[in-house]
């Protein structure tokens, strides 16, 4: 159950249509074990529904979808992913702790476990001394970590992420990237990211998915800039923010910047009226 | 803690304040108003205010104090036949408010559930209020005096109860139906993508964000659940409580209309007290008030 050798995500040829509108059109892509892969496009691409095809909230039309070397909807019943959308979702009468037990909970994980399990996570997303809090006392940057260690409860080897931090002020945002970057070299997760950010996903991701929309198709795959995390290196505090505010500053990171920018303008090109 | 004490007294002295408020306008209608009423035209515009139809309110008071038939074998002050028979018509109002509380969550559930339910029951959930009370009390009587549960014959009392559950379950059904579908969509997904069965859904997301619209629909059952009691008392001719009484009070009203407005006092605060349980209920379930986004 490492997860070497299957890939985290397998999708071949998959189509999703919405009555006559076609949402997703003969999308094929892999995403590798451990690996962080970004979704970027312009509004109404299928981004989202891509991201939702593999959680298995949306069925395909067409295609294979394969989510740890399984179907989505039995990688869905055995907890293989954890999900955070751009609403951090908790529920507001539940402590914080009682937040990220939740999936735990659902699937019948003893009261003890669970407790030991959220003051890890919580530890894990810097949040120890708000265990006993109720969300609406917590900031927006804050709820949505702690969403991000409620979808991190089941241990998954897979996270989707659908513009988490979309609602947040941009200085929360940048911290934000640099602690999900620690939090994934640290779990080994793979990360599918839904983002309308450029710089967001060039910063995070090995690979950023540039999509095109009406239908929504892949266009172009550009390498991202995502701080490598020496193997010696993985105790917490290991990818500080001054690491990935380096990255930033780079030459290869502006390239990256502009390639994307580049194969979003091209998509937008080709989606011509005869469409 | 402090404040919020203060908080509940300063609230408690405004009801006073109200109270107050009303008797002077009572007494000043007394006091500036002819006795006669006003007429327009041949028409009474505004009701008598001698003291058979308003009498004053320290008359009303200070016949609590007196025997309710005077020189009976066992005198009992009006006051002790009001509290009495209102005990006796708020132990049905609570019951057919547990009763209406069920049948009312159930519906909603059912509903939440089955989408062909909401479609099917909804418009008879509220059709079933449009028909009058009167009609249907003196149905469930009729039907109850032929029923035996397991031995135990039908009371005259357990028609009251069901009576007044019928005016009770409709707005906890539709505050409760409301309720169970207030979680957002992203959350309801939450719960999807955690593989969570419609049951886990039910009891760890759709109750829990129920309860900010089910307390105020109870607040409103409980007061249905005591017109719906004295009602069905009254039509059914239940004896004991309440409804009962205001009717016997009110055969004498002409010669001693203070007696009659004891027990609308009576059925008042009787109300009030209702209201103020449900109050305990929100105290014991205030961990999820604040969940209505």
């Amino acid at each position: 159950m490492t997860g070497t050798g299957t890939a985290a995500v397998e999708l071949q040829g998959v189509d999703k249509a919405f009555g006559s509108v076609r949402a997703l059109a003969g999308v094929d892509l892999t995403i590798d074990a451990g690996e962080f892969v970004s979704l970027i496009g312009p509004s109404g691409c299928g981004k989202s529904t891509l991201l939702r095809v593999v959680a298995d909230l949306e069925e395909p039309t067409a295609g294979s979808v394969a989510v740890a070397g399984t179907s989505a909807r039995q990688a869905r019943l055995d907890q293989r992913y954890g999900i955070a959308f751009q609403q951090a979702g908790l529920l507001d009468w539940r402590t914080v702790a009682e937040n990220v037990e939740l999936p735990l909970q659902v699937h019948g994980v003893g009261k003890a476990e669970r407790r030991r399990r959220a003051a890890e996570l919580l530890e894990l997303v810097g949040l120890t001394e708000f265990a006993g809090s109720r969300p609406a006392e917590l900031s927006g940057g804050m709820q949505q970590r702690v969403a991000i260690a409620r979808a991190l409860a089941p241990s998954p080897r897979l996270l989707l992420m659908d513009e988490p931090f979309g609602a947040l002020d941009e200085m929360t945002r940048e911290r934000m990237q640099a602690e999900l970057l620690r939090i994934a070299g640290e779990t080994g997760a793979a990360v599918l990211f839904v983002t309308h950010s450029i710089p967001e996903a060039v910063v995070l991701s090995d690979r950023v998915v540039v999509m095109s929309p009406r239908p929504g198709r892949i266009t172009e795959i550009i390498a991202g800039r995502r701080p490598p995390v020496a193997a010696d290196d993985l105790v917490p505090d290991s990818l500080d923010p001054e690491a990935v505010e380096d990255v930033r500053e780079t030459g290869a990171f502006f390239e990256a910047v502009t390639a994307v920018r580049e194969a979003l303008r091209k998509g937008a090109a080709t989606d011509g009226p005869a469409g | 803690m402090g404040s919020r004490g203060g908080r509940r007294l300063r609230a408690a002295a405004w009801a006073l304040a109200g109270f107050a408020l009303l008797v002077a306008l009572w007494e000043l209608a007394k006091l500036v108003l002819p006795a006669g009423g006003v007429t327009l035209g041949g028409t009474r515009v505004l009701p008598r205010t001698d003291d058979a139809a308003m009498p004053h309110v320290w008359t009303v008071l200070a016949r609590l104090g007196v025997p309710e038939v005077a020189g009976a074998a066992e005198p009992r002050s009006v006051a002790a036949a009001i509290a009495s028979s209102a005990l006796f018509t708020l132990g049905l109002a609570l019951g057919g408010l547990v009763l209406g509380g069920i049948a009312g969550m159930l519906l909603a559930v059912l509903m939440q559930r089955f989408a062909v339910a909401e479609k099917a029951v909804l418009p008879y959930v509220i059709a079933s209020q449009t028909v009058p009370l009167i009609a249907i009390a003196p149905l469930v009587a009729g039907w109850g005096g032929k029923i035996a549960i397991a031995g135990w014959a039908w009371q005259p009392w357990a028609s009251v109860m069901v009576i007044s559950s019928y005016l009770a379950f409709f707005p906890i059904s539709v505050g409760m139906l409301r309720g169970l579908t207030s979680p957002r969509r992203a959350d309801v997904e939450m719960f999807r993508s955690l593989a969570a069965g419609w049951w886990t859904t039910l009891l760890r997301l759709r109750l829990p964000a129920s309860v900010p619209y089910l307390v105020p629909a109870v607040r409103l059952a409980a007061a249905a659940a005591v017109v719906g009691a004295i009602v069905a008392e009254i039509s059914t001719g239940t004896r004991g409580g309440i409804g009962r009484l205001i009717i016997e009070y009110a055969q004498s009203a002409t010669g001693d209309p203070s007696q009659m407005y004891a027990a609308i006092l009576g059925a008042a605060v009787l109300g009030l007290v209702a209201a103020g349980a449900v109050g305990l209920l929100e105290l014991g379930l205030r961990r999820y008030r604040g969940s209505v986004a």
